[in-house]
C-alpha cells in the first residue's frame, strides 16, 4: 500500500504577524509532542521485559531487598541453568517444538488450498459459504471446550499432541481470509493461461499462484508458529500427564511447588527462555509480522 | 490512494446486463436448468479446494456446537451416561449467585480495558503518524507486548506486581500511592487485568496507523481550505474516517474481553480470594473440570455464546449512529 503521509502543515502563506510563534506550534506539534508521548509509551511496553530480565539475574539476597532493586547489582547467569532444573524444561521445550512445527506444517498446507478455492476458481455461492468462514471467527473457542474435551476423550485423544495439531490441518477463518486477500490481487491471466494449457488446479497452485504469496505463507507460518507457543488453554485442558507437558505448563510448577513463596528470579529466567525466541522470531521478520496484522484486519 | 478509474462506463460494473442484452448470438441460457459443463467443473473444483475446511467446520466447530447445545440440557459428569433434565441447568443458573457474580466481573472487565485500549492504541497511532524519524522502533516496541506469551506476560505481571518485591508497587508507593496487594485483595485484580490488557494495544495501534495512513489526503486539504485547525481536521476527518476500524477493534477486543481466562488462572489462581476475580470462562472451566458438572458447564457455554453474539448485534446496531462508510 501506498504510504502517504499525512501532513498536517497549512500551505506557507509567507510572513504574517505571529508566523514565528506558528512556525514554532508546528514545529512542536510534528517533533516534540509525539514523541512526548510515544516514548512514555515506550518505556511503559518494555517495563515487563526489562523487568523480567532484571529479575532473572539477581540472587535470592538481593530478591528479598526492600525495597526492591530497580538496576540488578548482582548478575547471576547461573539462575538461567538453575531455572531448567525446577521443570523437566528440556523436555518440555520439546515437546513444545513439535507441537509448533506440526501446527505450522498444517497451516501451511491447508490455509493456501482452502484459500484457493475461495479466490482463483469461480463458483456458484462461493461468496456466500466464505462469508460463512468469516463468520465463525466470532464464536468464541471457550464456548466449546466442554463438548470438544468430551469428543477428544472418546477418540482417545486425550493426553496427545492431536487436539492441539489436527485442527490446524483444516484451516482458520482467518488465514483462509489473509490468503485470500492476498491470492485475489494475482491477475487472472496468469492462472488461465496455465488452465488453457491444461494444467491442473494444484499445479496452478503450486507453481504460479504459491511463488507469488511467499509474503502470505510466511504471515501465516508464523502466526501458527506463534499461535502453538503461546498456546495456555490447549495445552491447559488436553495433556494431563507431566510427560506430555508443554512449556506454558512447566511454568506453573513455580506456582504449584511453593504456593506463597514464588522463586522469581528463576521463574523469570525460566519465562525469559520462553519468551527469547519469539522476540528473535519477531526481530528477524517484523516486516512479515506488521503487515500480517494490517492485511489481516480490514480489506 | 486507489482513485476511480475514470475510463468506466457505469454499464461496466455491470457486465451480465450487457451481455444480456448486446449478444445476440449466444443463445439464451436455459433458465436454471442447469450449469454449463464449466460452471459444473468450477463447482466440484472448488467444493474440492475448501472440503478442508468443510470437514474441518463440521467435526471442530459445527458437532461440537451441536454437542454443546445437548449438553446443556442433560444431568452429565462426563462418566455416566446423560440424563436428559430439560431445562434444568438454566433454571439452576439463574438462581446462582456465583454465575451472576463471574458474568459480573466479566462484565467489568471487558467495559474497562476495551475503550481504555481503544483509546491508548489511537493516541499511540495519531503519534506514530506524526512519522518521526525513529518512528519503527516505537512501531516496533509498543507491538512487541502483543506477541509475546499471555502465560509468559502474566507471569512477569506475578512478579512486577508483587507487593513486597514488584516494580510496579515500587514506583507507586515511591509517589504517594498505597501498596496494593492486587492479585490477594478481592478489589484490585480485576484492575489487574485491566492494566496487563493495555499490553496488547500496540496491536491495535498498528491496525489503527494503517487506517490513518489510507485516509486520502485531500480531504485534509479540503478542511484547510476551509479554515479547519488541527483540532478540527481530527474530528471531522480522521475520526470519521476511522470509525470503521474502530468499530471492527471493539468487537474484536469484546469477543476477546470476554473470553478472558490464561490471566486468570496464573495471577489469582483461577479467580481467587474467594471467587472475587473469577471471570466467565474460568468459571466454566472450573464447572466442568473440578467439579464434574459437564452439563451445566455446556448451559454456561451456550448462555456465554449467546452473550458475546447479542453483545455484538448490539454493538453494530449502536454504531449505525456514528460509523461512517463511503465517506471518500
Amino acid at each position: 500500500m501506498a504510504t502517504t503521509t499525512i501532513d498536517n502543515r497549512q500551505p506557507d502563506t509567507g510572513p504574517t504577524p505571529g508566523a514565528a510563534s506558528l512556525r514554532w506550534r508546528k514545529q512542536f506539534r510534528k517533533h516534540v509532542l509525539p514523541r512526548l508521548i510515544l516514548i512514555p509509551f515506550a518505556a511503559f511496553f518494555l517495563l515487563p521485559l526489562y523487568w523480567m530480565l532484571a529479575t532473572a539475574v539477581k540472587t535470592i539476597p538481593e530478591l528479598s531487598v526492600y525495597p526492591p532493586t530497580f538496576f540488578p547489582e548482582t548478575f547471576r547467569i547461573q539462575n538461567f541453568v538453575d531455572a531448567t532444573t525446577v521443570f523437566p524444561f528440556w523436555q518440555y521445550l520439546r515437546n513444545t517444538l513439535v507441537i509448533t512445527i506440526l501446527s505450522v506444517i498444517g497451516a501451511a498446507i491447508s490455509n493456501p488450498i482452502i484459500a484457493y478455492g475461495f479466490s482463483r476458481v469461480d463458483w456458484p455461492g462461493r461468496d456466500k459459504i466464505f462469508g460463512l468462514v468469516l463468520a465463525t471467527v466470532f464464536i468464541p473457542y471457550p464456548v466449546l471446550i466442554v463438548s470438544l474435551y468430551d469428543i477428544y476423550s472418546r477418540l482417545g485423544w486425550i493426553n496427545t499432541i492431536l487436539p492441539l495439531v489436527v485442527p490446524l490441518f483444516f484451516g482458520n477463518a482467518f488465514w483462509i481470509f489473509l490468503m485470500r486477500q492476498f491470492f485475489m490481487r494475482i491477475p487472472r491471466e496468469l492462472g488461465e493461461a496455465a488452465r488453457l494449457d491444461g494444467a491442473s488446479e494444484m499445479r496452478i497452485l503450486w507453481q504460479i499462484i504459491l511463488p507469488q504469496s511467499y509474503a502470505a505463507v510466511s504471515v501465516v507460518c508464523l502466526f501458527a508458529a506463534l499461535h502453538a507457543w503461546n498456546d495456555f488453554l490447549g495445552p491447559y485442558l488436553y495433556l494431563q500427564e507431566a510427560d506430555n507437558y508443554t512449556l506454558a505448563i512447566g511454568l506453573t510448577f513455580f506456582r504449584s511447588a511453593s504456593q506463597y513463596d514464588v522463586q522469581f528470579n528463576l521463574l523469570m529466567a525460566a519465562s525469559a527462555l520462553v519468551v527469547a525466541p519469539v522476540v528473535v522470531l519477531f526481530l528477524c521478520f517484523q516486516r512479515f509480522f506488521i503487515e500480517g496484522v494490517q492485511i489481516g484486519s480490514f480489506k | 490512494m486507489a482513485t476511480p478509474p475514470a475510463a468506466l462506463s457505469p454499464l461496466d460494473n455491470k457486465p451480465d446486463l450487457l451481455v444480456d442484452q448486446t449478444t445476440a448470438e449466444r443463445p439464451p441460457a436455459p433458465a436454471r436448468r442447469g450449469m454449463t459443463r464449466r460452471e459444473r467443473r468450477n463447482l466440484l473444483v472448488g467444493l474440492l479446494f475448501i472440503s478442508p475446511w468443510i470437514v474441518g467446520f463440521l467435526g471442530f466447530l459445527a458437532y461440537p456446537m451441536w454437542e454443546t447445545i445437548r449438553l446443556s440440557f442433560m444431568d452429565y459428569n462426563g462418566l455416566r451416561d446423560p440424563e436428559w433434565i430439560g431445562l434444568e441447568n438454566y433454571r439452576m443458573m439463574i438462581q446462582d449467585d456465583l454465575f451472576w457474580k463471574v458474568l459480573g466481573n466479566t462484565f467489568y472487565y471487558t467495559g474497562l480495558a476495551v475503550p481504555i485500549g481503544v483509546v491508548a492504541a489511537m493516541v499511540m497511532a495519531l503519534c506514530m503518524n506524526q512519522n518521526v524519524a525513529e518512528q519503527p522502533l516505537y512501531r516496533a516496541v509498543l507491538y512487541l507486548p502483543s506477541i509475546i506469551p499471555l502465560f509468559a506476560l502474566s507471569f512477569i505481571f506475578l512478579n512486577l506486581m508483587d507487593p513486597g518485591r514488584g516494580l510496579f508497587n515500587r514506583v507507586m508507593t515511591s509517589v504517594g500511592l498505597p501498596n496494593i496487594n492486587w492479585f490477594g485483595d478481592p478489589d484490585w485484580g480485576k484492575l489487574a487485568f485491566v492494566i496487563l490488557a493495555q499490553f496488547g494495544a500496540g496491536q491495535a495501534a498498528l491496525i489503527f496507523l494503517a487506517g490513518l495512513k489510507g485516509i486520502p489526503q485531500h480531504l485534509y486539504e479540503a478542511a484547510s481550505i476551509d479554515g479547519a485547525g488541527s483540532l478540527r481536521k481530527f474530528w471531522n476527518v480522521t475520526l470519521p474516517m476511522m470509525t470503521p476500524i474502530i468499530l471492527y477493534d471493539l468487537i474484536i477486543g469484546i469477543s476477546a474481553g470476554i473470553q478472558i481466562f490464561t490471566q486468570v488462572v496464573i495471577l489469582t489462581n483461577n479467580g481467587g480470594p474467594v471467587n472475587s476475580n473469577k471471570m466467565y470462562v474460568n468459571y466454566v472451566y472450573d464447572e466442568a473440570f473440578r467439579n464434574f458438572n459437564a452439563g451445566y458447564a455446556s448451559a454456561l457455554s451456550i448462555v456465554l455464546f449467546v452473550l458475546t453474539m447479542l453483545l455484538a448485534a448490539l454493538v453494530f446496531r449502536w454504531s449505525r449512529s456514528w460509523v461512517q462508510y463511503d465517506v471518500t
